[in-house]
């Protein structure tokens, strides 16, 4: 019953209940109303911020090779650290996906969305005292957008042709247009450095509310309040610990035992179990990641379209989820989109197992035999279990697949992209634009499942210079349902972030764009006394 | 004379473990040599253009042949310079030394306790042997050999540090620690090192203790009239001191260079995780430097045991 109230009370807190709703809950349980109220207050307080104190965090995805450059980040520690000293021009929103000002106080373009112009943000200054000008972030964009930078953002800055300076403007100029410049901009490398970091990429200096105050990589990171920093509604604590840990149980023992206070990537095999320890809460964060099977739409027997709907009608996604995930994903529906996308194309027909129609097509296709599925423990976690349930949803349709375990090490690049069937994963990209363009029209880097369509590509190059958002969800929507009806994805889950945290921890965001609530977990949230 | 003997004895072997450690040397240089591609390939990765590979390979000196390239890379170490790391350009030694100051911390811990005790209990079976009090410390030493270190230590972990939690989960270290933290800190990762390698040692104590005592001289011992313990202590164990000291060098080399998994498990900043993180990145120049840092740890002490056993062995004393 208290854990009732206590939910109650909570939601009254956020919003999500009327207080004369919890008043009436409360006395449906039999509390009086002056108890009920005094929960309220303390429910009231535990939103508000808190300031003050040392966090913690235990995190998997340190090596001692890491530097603080941050075109050289890839994995989740420099990730979570770079988020504490360093800020972008522009963040999703963790609601629907849309860009909201961070550096750049707003931000305008031309019809055809071809120029765009950002007005930086005044009175912000870096860790060494100076000012940040709006000369820093045309020369940080140039760092990364260099054609012979190291930089992992160059794939999505590839279009931009020229980066001047106009005032209190940067104004970038697109080989094409493209609508979505300013969730590009979102990327988590493009951290804005004195002079771009050209003098010195790994100083670690940037505009965040901490600064850096011990850098020893793959073993610890810590950064301390900055005294100088603009805003009031992030960075609450008083330093940010942020120790690597890379072994599975190691993260959940230290959480156990409230050494660290937020740990990520809960193993789903044993997240039930960890939601049991006393003082732990579970952070379950549906993502736009997605665990995938592959079949090449160029090579024989997939490139007949029969077989490819068989298989796609011949797997339970129910059960995927149940099964190989614990509950924490969501089903997917053979395209690579889910809601934590702008611009989600509602009401496409969820496709559903039926052993009976990928039968029919199955006969249809004439194709007979095995057929061959490659996979591995790397593809996905679970996907070697994965693969095996998908044998037998598809036997129930009479299809024969034989699954093939191939080692993890040189996955990447013997089976993925090379063999016709085979298990993999993707991470989430900002824009449905990036994603199709990184896998889906011709020419893209990976196109894993060799869709080669002309119809779909002019579709994605039209959709990315329309600044109309109600044309653009229409064209978003024609790309999905081709892509769901004639591609070579089989889509079974998005997968949840899963995160979790001390009780004393408040303010989580749930934040689909990344994992620990977008990379920002250690600015926005704070210690409860 | 013996003196000299023994001197020369001790002399040889020195330089006999310098032999090899040049040896190895070799052999580590020409493996990294054998892997495709070069350090400047590595460098640029993705993004090499001939003109960039060209140009970086003579900043780097690649264009010189392979044995100018070992002298240079030797003398740079004998200068106590390893090189930089490529892929966040650090300077190897300066990253290395704390990183093997720390297992050695960890490892120096874990002997300190280990090894007195291996012996003791080695002794004490002896000394009771075949009844309850031997059967009892044999099977708990080769129960906890049995089990995977990675299993002690959670088990360890479970235990001490999420229920009674008396030490932390993670055992973290870092410069600004003071000693007695520290201490706290590699109680756990020292503890489950102790109980992997405790059986090894003691058995071996056990044993080669054991087999002195059915020596006649020990018999003689007995019909002297001397007591069981001060028979071990001043007859049967200087005499089998020579194989226990073979084995407790093995197992601090062990400690040294084969806790990886230890040092995963209780978050420990050891070499073991630096080396695994270097090689997944093909950072060839610390893959080098690591590989002979243990090689040399591994040489120097076997070098030591066989001067131990040189010195503890009349026989090899006094050579006929």
């Amino acid at each position: 019953m208290s854990k009732e109230l206590d939910f109650l009370s909570r939601h009254v807190a956020s919003g999500r209940l009327s207080r004369r709703d919890f008043l009436g809950r409360a006395a449906a349980l039999g509390i009086s109303a002056t108890f009920a109220n005094g929960l309220l207050t303390s429910a009231a307080r535990a939103q508000t911020p808190q300031k003050g104190g040392a966090l913690r965090m235990g995190l998997v995805g340190g090596e001692s090779t890491n530097s603080l450059d941050p075109a050289t980040i890839l994995t989740q520690v420099p990730q979570n650290f770079s988020s504490t000293w360093g800020e972008l021009l522009v963040i999703q929103s963790p609601e629907d996906g849309s860009p909201q000002p961070v550096l750049a106080e707003s931000w305008d373009s031309s019809p055809d969305a071809s120029e765009w112009s950002f007005k930086i943000r005044k009175g912000v200054t870096f860790h060494n005292g100076k000012d940040m000008t709006p000369e820093d972030v045309a020369q940080t964009i140039r760092r990364h957008a260099d054609e012979n930078t190291k930089s992992a953002a160059l794939g999505v800055l590839g279009d931009i042709e020229d980066i001047k300076v106009d005032g209190d403007n940067v104004v970038f100029k697109l080989a094409r247009g493209n609508a979505d410049l300013p969730l590009l901009l979102t990327d988590y490398h493009l951290i804005i450095q004195p002079n771009g970091g050209f003098d010195d990429p790994a100083a670690g200096i940037g505009t965040g509310p901490y600064k850096v105050e011990v850098d020893e990589p793959g073993v610890r990171h810590m950064s301390t309040k900055y005294d100088g920093y603009w805003r009031d509604d992030v960075g609450h604590v008083d330093s940010v610990e942020i120790i690597v840990m890379n072994d599975n149980t190691a993260r959940m023992a230290a959480l156990q035992s409230g050494q660290v206070h937020i740990i990520n990537r809960v193993e789903p095999k044993t997240v039930a179990l960890l939601a049991r320890a006393s003082g732990v809460k579970i952070e379950s964060t549906p993502s736009k990641g997605h665990y995938v099977f592959l079949m090449h739409c160029n090579t024989a027997p997939f490139d007949n379209a029969d077989l490819r709907m068989a298989l796609k009608l011949a797997i339970d996604r129910e059960q995927m989820v149940q099964q190989i995930l614990q509950g924490h994903a969501s089903v997917g529906n053979d395209f690579p989109i889910n809601k934590s996308y702008a611009l989600f194309p509602e009401g496409i027909e969820q496709r559903a197992y039926d052993p009976e129609k990928a039968q029919f097509h199955y006969k249809k296709s004439g194709h007979s035999g095995p057929l061959v599925l490659q996979t591995s423990d790397v593809a996905f976690p679970g996907a070697v279990d994965a693969s095996q349930l998908f044998q037998q949803q598809a036997k129930r349709a009479g299809i024969d697949i034989q699954v093939q375990r191939e080692p993890g090490d040189g996955y990447w690049t013997e089976v993925w992209n090379k063999q016709p069937f085979c298990a993999s994963y993707w991470g989430g990209r900002a824009t449905q634009d990036s994603m199709y363009s990184t896998a889906y029209i011709e020419g893209a880097d990976w196109n894993d499942t060799r869709f080669f369509d002309k119809g779909f590509d002019k579709i994605i190059l039209e959709a990315r210079a329309e600044l109309d958002q109600t044309k653009r969800a229409a064209l978003y929507r024609d790309a999905a349902t081709k892509v769901r009806d004639d591609g070579g994805l089989i889509l079974p889950m998005f997968n949840d972030f899963i995160d979790a945290r001390r009780e004393e921890v408040q303010g989580w965001v749930s934040d689909p764009n990344h994992e620990t609530s977008n990379l920002k977990a250690a600015i926005r949230v704070w210690l409860q006394a | 004379m013996g003196g000299a003997t023994v001197l020369k004895l001790i002399a040889q072997r020195i330089a006999l473990g310098v032999l090899l450690l040049l040896a190895v040397s070799v052999l580590i240089f020409a493996g990294t040599q054998i892997l495709p591609g070069d350090v400047a390939q590595s460098i640029l990765g993705q993004a090499a253009t001939p003109q960039a590979l060209e140009n970086l390979r003579r900043e780097l000196g690649l264009n010189d042949p392979a044995y100018i390239r070992y002298f240079r890379w030797l003398f740079g170490i004998l200068q106590g310079d390893l090189g930089t790391a490529l892929s966040n350009n650090r300077d190897i030694a300066s990253a290395l030394s704390g990183r093997l100051a720390n297992t050695l911390f960890l490892a120096a811990c874990a002997a300190v306790v280990s090894v007195p005790l291996a012996i003791l209990l080695g002794l004490l079976a002896v000394r009771y042997r075949n009844g309850i009090i031997d059967k009892a410390i044999s099977g708990f030493a080769l129960a906890s050999t049995s089990l995977p270190e990675f299993f002690i230590g959670y088990l360890l972990i479970l235990v001490f540090a999420v229920k009674l939690q008396w030490f932390p989960a993670s055992s973290t270290v870092y410069d600004s620690m003071g000693f007695l933290q520290r201490l706290q800190a590699v109680v756990l990762p020292a503890s489950a090192l102790t109980l992997v390698v405790l059986a090894h040692m003691m058995r071996m104590t056990r044993a080669a203790v054991l087999n002195v005592m059915q020596s006649a001289y020990i018999e003689t011992a007995e019909l002297k009239g001397l007591g069981p313990l001060k028979i071990i202590r001043r007859h049967a164990f200087p005499n089998a001191i020579a194989p226990i000291i073979n084995v407790v060098m093995l197992n601090l080399a062990f400690l040294v260079v084969g806790v990886v998994v230890v040092e995963v498990i209780f978050v420990y900043p050891g070499m073991g995780q630096y080396l695994v993180d270097h090689v997944s990145k093909r950072d060839v120049p610390v893959v080098q430097a690591v590989g002979l840092i243990f090689a040399a740890v591994y040489i120097t002490l076997n070098m030591v045991a066989d001067i131990a056993a040189i010195l503890a062995n009349p026989r090899l004393r006094h050579p006929k």
